[in-house]
């Protein structure tokens, strides 16, 4: 071959090489000038990471407002809970992220996000405008987003764990609502027909979702995941293991098959279809089963309060998500004229009052239009749990690990098997979890 | 200048593939045999320092990991000597010329080209032991139903059949071509001499399909053994832990624990062990070559 054909050829495979490699060009927004003092972020774009929850179901058609009020663009992306807390973690320790806000789970990731310094502290933002009135905020949900000093993020969906029932089995059996736990074992048991597979009772089982529903029967229990002054486990002392086995013993007795496979959408499932006469989980995932879009069993499902323990009747009442900012953002100031916007009075009781997604500002409960979407029974419910304890799993840093350990223990409760040997297992690796943390 | 060209064109032109090679490949591997050798650990707030191979001897002594070997061979020998008895019989069939062979060809291949997560999150619909069809028509044929993915000791088995449901096209295919590519010599005399179908099939047709037979099983034991987008996304390593193989439990350390030195430790164990595997398949090939 011809030397100058050999470097021609050579010089284009090079430059295609080199041109397919290239990244590409990231594309700058671009930053007008502003047209007024109202408009300082006119022409930015947002990258906005959530969950596939009610409340960004709620936000999404109010975002075109927000653009017209503000001429910021949002692109809200959303994923599941695991897939989400996966993407923020893969993209932040990559280091060169261009998330600008995004939901996260207070009591799962606060902690190990705060450590790895994936906040902005909104501490120097939320009392700059007296408009937004911070204060307005439940002082519990705020706790919740603050880790150490720094205000992790602003608090926009609270719940209780609350007991679903179907109003038209227990009318025909002649039974009342269970206002105790062992009232509940006994109405799961008369309702169970298996043969026309009705279960008197349904829950989470899967090894790390069922933990946090788990968490009301073990405080109820007189039990809790560990002692916070002196850090010592406790997941197997008499009172855990009572509920433990409680829990495992309604669900193998009187639930459907497969329970252990079972997180929030199959169990959901299985209400919904008409199959269970009772099931245990969060107040705000009632619009799936209170839609008729959704659900078979829609106008006979009934809300109650979660039911005592032989130790007192104590359940969680916790922030589950809250609106963040990260630390790697450089947008950071429109990102928060976009987090001051959502949380805000006005938004909030749109998403409250027209999106029925439970938020975290008081004044917004206090306003009729703030209710007005819940049904009666579940005000009633949620504000009875108002008291509840605020954590649904245990406060350490490494959340996921500690409720796969925990998760083994209701599994093998479920499962019918040696739950003492299970629990105190699990408490020896809990143990060395909390050792390592401190 | 022309006369360099001219000598070391054959170092040149493979450059840019031999680039890619490298970044591609060797620094991935390169970087995660160095991440298992530190103890690296977003959530227990470690940073990436060195700590020699003590990764590898917590490794050996998790019992989770033990049974995470297990599940994973376990999972592999089922699926693909299913996929094997069915995938030669069914390629078998479709050797010979019948009506409709296009048709029925194409439609037995289309498992193969639908994407892994959405078969699985299909097939997890269809296993739900109160809602799913599967347990719904088995109820109406008066069949006893099962607990597919919601049982310990049945979960494995389900999995392996929505594998099974997927890739024994795969091994039709190379099979397929394998048979079309043999000699019409032997198979002639034999008709001549008076052998019958099945004679045909065990002594001739299957010894000289056995090299393409090992390389379809080959190609499948490597992939079976890392399977993941269906375990992901149907048990998550559940109920409890028994359908965690290596690499979901590798995931969990990784991206739920965020233990990156650990995780990176597990899967170097893991490529070991896929080497493993390949080298001997690979032997076997070497012994059945007719």
């Amino acid at each position: 071959m011809k030397t100058r054909t050999l470097i021609v050829t050579l010089i284009v495979l090079l430059a295609f090489v080199v041109v397919a490699c290239a990244p590409a060009p990231t594309p700058v927004p671009p930053t007008k000038a502003p047209a007024a003092p109202a408009q300082p972020f006119k022409g930015t774009t947002l990258r906005v990471v959530g969950a596939n929850h009610p409340w960004a179901e709620a936000i999404k058609p109010l975002l075109a407002d927000f653009e017209a009020k503000t001429g910021i663009k949002v692109n809200l992306e959303l994923y599941g809970e695991d897939q989400l807390n996966q993407k923020l973690t893969t993209e932040f320790t990559a280091g060169n992220s261009d998330i600008d806000a995004f939901m996260q789970r207070p009591l799962q990731e606060a902690k190990v996000m705060a450590q790895n310094k994936w906040y902005v502290d909104l501490n120097k933002y939320v009392k700059t405008d007296p408009a937004y009135a911070f204060d307005d905020f439940m002082p519990g949900a705020v706790g919740t987003e603050m880790v150490g000093n720094v205000l992790t993020g602003i608090p926009i969906v609270t719940e209780q764990q609350v007991l679903y029932y179907r109003k038209d089995l227990f009318e025909k059996a002649g039974l009342k609502v269970p206002k105790t736990l062992d009232e509940l074992k006994a109405a799961a048991e008369k309702l169970t027909d298996k043969k026309n597979e009705i279960y008197g009772f349904v829950a989470r089982g899967q090894r790390s979702p069922a933990v946090t529903q788990f968490s009301s029967f073990l405080y109820s229990f007189g039990g809790d995941w560990f002692d916070l002054n002196t850090r010592k486990a406790t997941l197997d002392t008499p009172e855990a293991i009572a509920a433990f086995k409680f829990y495992g013993d309604l669900l193998r007795n009187y639930g459907p098959p497969g329970t252990t496979n079972m997180s929030w959408p199959q169990a959901v499932a299985v209400f919904a279809q008409g199959k269970a006469a009772m099931y245990t989980d969060a107040s705000s995932i009632y619009p799936n089963l209170l839609d008729p879009a959704k659900s078979t069993v829609a106008d006979k499902t009934g809300v109650a309060v979660f039911p005592a323990g032989p130790k007192g009747q104590i359940m969680y009442n916790v922030t589950s998500w809250g609106l963040s900012i990260a630390a790697q953002s450089k947008k950071q100031e429109a990102a928060w004229e976009f987090v001051k916007w959502a949380t805000s009075k006005e938004i909030v009781l749109k998403t409250q009052g027209d999106g029925a997604v439970p938020g975290a500002r008081t004044s917004v409960w206090n306003d009729p239009k703030g209710k007005a979407k819940f049904p009666a029974d579940w005000v009633e419910a949620t504000s009875a749990s108002a008291k509840g304890r605020g954590y649904d799993r245990p406060l350490v840093v490494q959340v996921t690990n500690a409720r796969d350990i925990i998760g083994t223990v209701i599994v093998t409760a479920i499962e019918g098997g040696n739950v003492e040997e299970a629990a105190r297992k699990a408490n020896a690796e809990f143990q060395k979890l909390l050792d390592a943390e401190k | 200048m022309h006369t360099f060209l001219d000598r070391y064109a054959r170092w040149i032109f493979p450059l840019p593939a031999l680039i890619f090679i490298v970044a591609m490949m060797i620094f991935p591997l390169g970087y995660t045999l160095w991440n298992s050798l530190t103890g690296w650990s977003l959530s227990a707030g470690r940073p990436p320092t060195f700590i020699g191979l003590d990764n590898y001897v917590r490794l050996f002594q998790d019992e989770r990991f033990q049974g995470a070997v297990v599940r994973t061979f376990y999972f592999t020998a089922l699926a693909v000597f299913v996929e094997m008895v069915l995938g030669v019989a069914i390629a078998l069939f479709l050797h010979r010329d019948f009506r409709g062979k296009r048709v029925i060809t194409s439609i037995l291949l289309l498992p193969m080209m639908a994407t892994p997560v959405a078969i699985a999150m299909v097939w997890l619909l269809m296993y739900e032991p109160t809602a799913g069809i599967i347990n719904f028509v088995l109820k109406q044929v008066g069949l006893p139903r099962g607990m597919w993915i919601g049982a310990n000791d049945t979960v494995i088995p389900s999995l392996v059949l929505v594998d099974v449901w997927q890739w024994t096209p795969m091994i039709v295919l190379i099979c397929l071509a394998g048979l079309t590519a043999l000699p019409r010599d032997p198979f002639e005399s034999a008709i001549v001499d008076g052998a019958s179908y099945w004679q045909i099939t065990r002594h001739i047709t299957l010894p000289l399909l056995m090299p393409t037979i090992t390389v379809a099983m080959l190609l499948r034991s490597i992939d079976a053994l890392k399977t993941f987008d269906i375990i992901y996304t149907m048990t998550l390593g559940g109920p409890g832990f028994s359908s965690e193989t290596l690499n979901i439990l590798t995931y969990q350390y990784a991206f739920y624990y965020l233990h990156f030195g650990y995780a990176s430790s597990l899967l170097v164990v893991f490529f070991a062990l896929v080497l493993g595997v390949s080298l001997l398949t690979t032997y076997l090939r070497r012994t059945v070559e007719v």
